[in-house]
């Protein structure tokens, strides 16, 4: 390849010490902007609302839901699934974009990975919220107890717990390391005495000297391969929860892969809107192009033609099956009390990312955004309708029933999204959203290559 | 004389060739101090390969093990549950487990080791000491000589022709 396409992802001319001042002036030397506080007064008083539901959900129980018997998993489950599937993209996109060597990769790994912590953080959440027991939650764990009681090895939801507290150990550690030499650039940039020591202590004291790097960049890109398995086997974990039962449209081989597919394709989208609103808010035009928008919007495409290749093996598998059940299923999908819910969602995954196929699409910011909110929304009605479907028409009819989500279900996922939006504009004015390091390797490259 | 000296380069080509030249020409206590990662400096400077990722690799295994043995011992010995004729020892339930902590234990392992090897944290350091310096995180690239005896101008004569910015010895 030409230095063609690595040329246009920086500014022309630039200096490794314009790059470094581009990302952290807007928050050292910046107040912050009217969107952003009224943004964050907003996301606050969402953060507010969803403490406020959860204390109302833990003093009353689910009842509050609309989680019913035959819906047990309502809504909290699929807004798990559909967090977990955001915070899924942010390490598994660092991480593949570092292997691969990706030199679209500098400006968009840093919130990526934030979004990952709190989109997993906030996922957590939500199997603990519809226990109705909440204090019960370390059941999930081996700890000596008089009863001389052991976790289910083979349940599911065993797993998913280990799975979920790995990860976001795992993301933690993988966040910070790339972190740690960005925050004594801050350090060392900071005027204020108070700036100075935070970022001075969380720094460590890092110095860039020639052996730390050594270290750092083992380390980094061995944990760096160590995340795409993980990555892979969270949401694979995720969806056993489902496809270890016996339940009809759930016990299926293609759920997993189904799940990852489906966890890339929201995730990516999540960090096409991130990445947008950071390049607006910080002012970051000359790092994050429109040529980072027209790549991710193939990744997007990808995603999509993945998830038709999922849902249609999925139609087959329940057509091919000979089981009354399935087909059962299969048809409620398109003829039941959900239908209209179906075929928006198909048309949100599949149909509207085709959209991508054009060049000249790819190549506008607004259309690339506009279809990452579409697919999102796409991915939420499918993890919604996932359990929905299948637990409305179990094998026994009378155990059948439609699902109606009441106000608190809705305030929750309000308030859920308010919290992430809260904990990235937070993100947003105290670190640095783009890797100053990696940028000024970057240029490096670039300019050797030129 | 506390014997740290400090050259500064405008960019990190020309520091990786004063790095290899101070190497050639037997000095001792060499680093360097650049913004961002530079990988060639490993070779200058012939800097010892980390040994961090058999040691991962083996925190994984052993954690992943011990994770195996718990599954077993309580699924076969503390607490045998007859679930539908199903083997007392799962064992591909079991490795879901042992992956997960597995790949836990190697990654809080490396982070770790990068902490015992890099000697971090460590709020203080002569280095930070030098004028300047605030710039080795930004867009200053330094080669650090730790030389007992080594004059600036000395070190300067060796580094003739690669245009450091400048050569200095750090003040204690």
């Amino acid at each position: 390849m030409s230095a063609g396409p690595e040329e246009a992802l920086l500014p022309r001319g630039t200096s490794y010490g314009a790059l470094v001042g581009l990302v952290a002036d807007p928050l050292m030397r910046r107040r912050a902007g009217r969107p952003w506080r009224i943004a964050f007064a907003v996301s606050g008083m969402l953060t507010l609302l969803l403490a406020g539901c959860t204390a109302w959900l833990f003093l009353r129980g689910i009842g509050i839901l609309g989680n019913n018997t035959a819906v047990v998993w309502g809504f909290p489950i699929a807004n798990y699934v559909w967090w977990i599937g955001i915070g899924n993209a942010g390490t598994f996109i660092s991480a593949a974009l570092l292997l691969t060597r990706q030199p679209w990769r500098a400006a968009i790994n840093r919130f990526a990975e934030a979004m990952t912590l709190f989109a997993v953080g906030i996922a957590g959440l939500f199997p603990i919220l519809h226990l109705g027991r909440p204090h019960y939650a370390l059941w999930l764990t081996p700890y000596p107890n008089t009863q001389g009681l052991w976790p289910q090895w083979r349940s599911a939801l065993v797993w998913d717990f280990a799975a979920i507290v790995s990860y976001l150990t795992f993301s933690l550690m993988f966040f910070y390391l790339g972190l740690i030499p960005d925050l004594a650039t801050l350090r060392d940039r900071a005027q204020s005495r108070a700036g100075q020591v935070i970022y001075g202590v969380l720094a460590l004291g890092w110095r860039g000297s020639a052996r730390h790097w050594h270290l750092h960049d083992t380390l980094y890109r061995t944990l760096a391969a160590m995340a795409l398995p993980l990555v892979v086997s969270v949401h694979s974990v995720a969806a056993m929860d489902f496809s270890a039962s016996l339940m009809p449209g759930w016990q299926e081989t293609i759920f997993p892969p189904y799940f990852v597919v489906g966890a890339l394709f929201s995730g990516f989208g999540m960090v096409v809107v991130l990445a947008a609103l950071i390049r607006w808010g910080l002012g970051l035009q000359a790092i994050i192009t429109p040529r980072h928008f027209a790549v991710m919007g193939k990744v997007l495409l990808a995603g999509s033609l993945g998830m038709a290749l999922c849902y249609g093996t999925e139609w087959l598998s329940a057509w091919q099956a000979e089981d009354r059940a399935e087909r059962e299923h299969l048809r409620a999908l398109f003829t039941g009390p959900y239908a209209p819910l179906y075929f928006a969602m198909l048309g949100c995954n599949l149909l509207v990312p085709q959209l991508l196929w054009s060049g000249r699409l790819r190549g506008s910011i607004p259309a690339v955004v506009g279809v990452a909110v579409v697919l999102n929304i796409g991915m939420w009605l499918e993890r919604v309708l996932i359990i929905w479907n299948t637990l409305s028409h179990g094998y026994l009819p009378s155990m059948h029933g439609v699902f109606s989500p009441t106000l608190w279900d809705w305030l929750i996922l309000a308030g859920s999204l308010g919290f992430f939006a809260f904990l990235m504009l937070g993100f947003a004015r105290l670190l640095p959203a783009v890797a100053m390091h990696d940028m000024g390797k970057l240029l490096r490259r670039q300019r050797s290559g030129a | 004389m506390s014997g740290l000296l400090l050259a500064e380069f405008r960019d990190p080509e020309t520091l990786v060739a004063a790095a290899r030249r101070a190497r050639q020409a037997g000095l001792r206590g060499l680093d360097a101090h650049t913004p961002f990662s530079v990988p060639e400096l490993a070779e200058a400077l012939a800097l010892p390969r980390p040994r961090l990722r058999p040691v991962m690799l083996g925190a994984g295994l052993a954690a992943a093990a011990l994770v195996y043995a718990l599954c077993w011992y309580s699924a076969v010995i503390g607490y045998p549950l007859n679930l539908g004729g199903r083997p007392l020892n799962s064992w591909p339930t079991f490795l879901v487990l042992s992956f997960e902590s597995g790949v836990l234990a190697a990654s809080v392992t490396g982070f770790l080791g990068f902490f015992l090897g890099t000697g971090l944290p460590r709020l203080h350091h002569p280095v930070f000491a030098a004028r300047g310096f605030a710039r080795a995180s930004q867009d200053g690239f330094f080669l650090a000589v730790d030389e007992p005896g080594l004059e600036p101008a000395r070190l300067a004569a060796l580094l003739d022709g690669l245009g450091p910015l400048s050569v200095r010895a750090v003040e204690p």
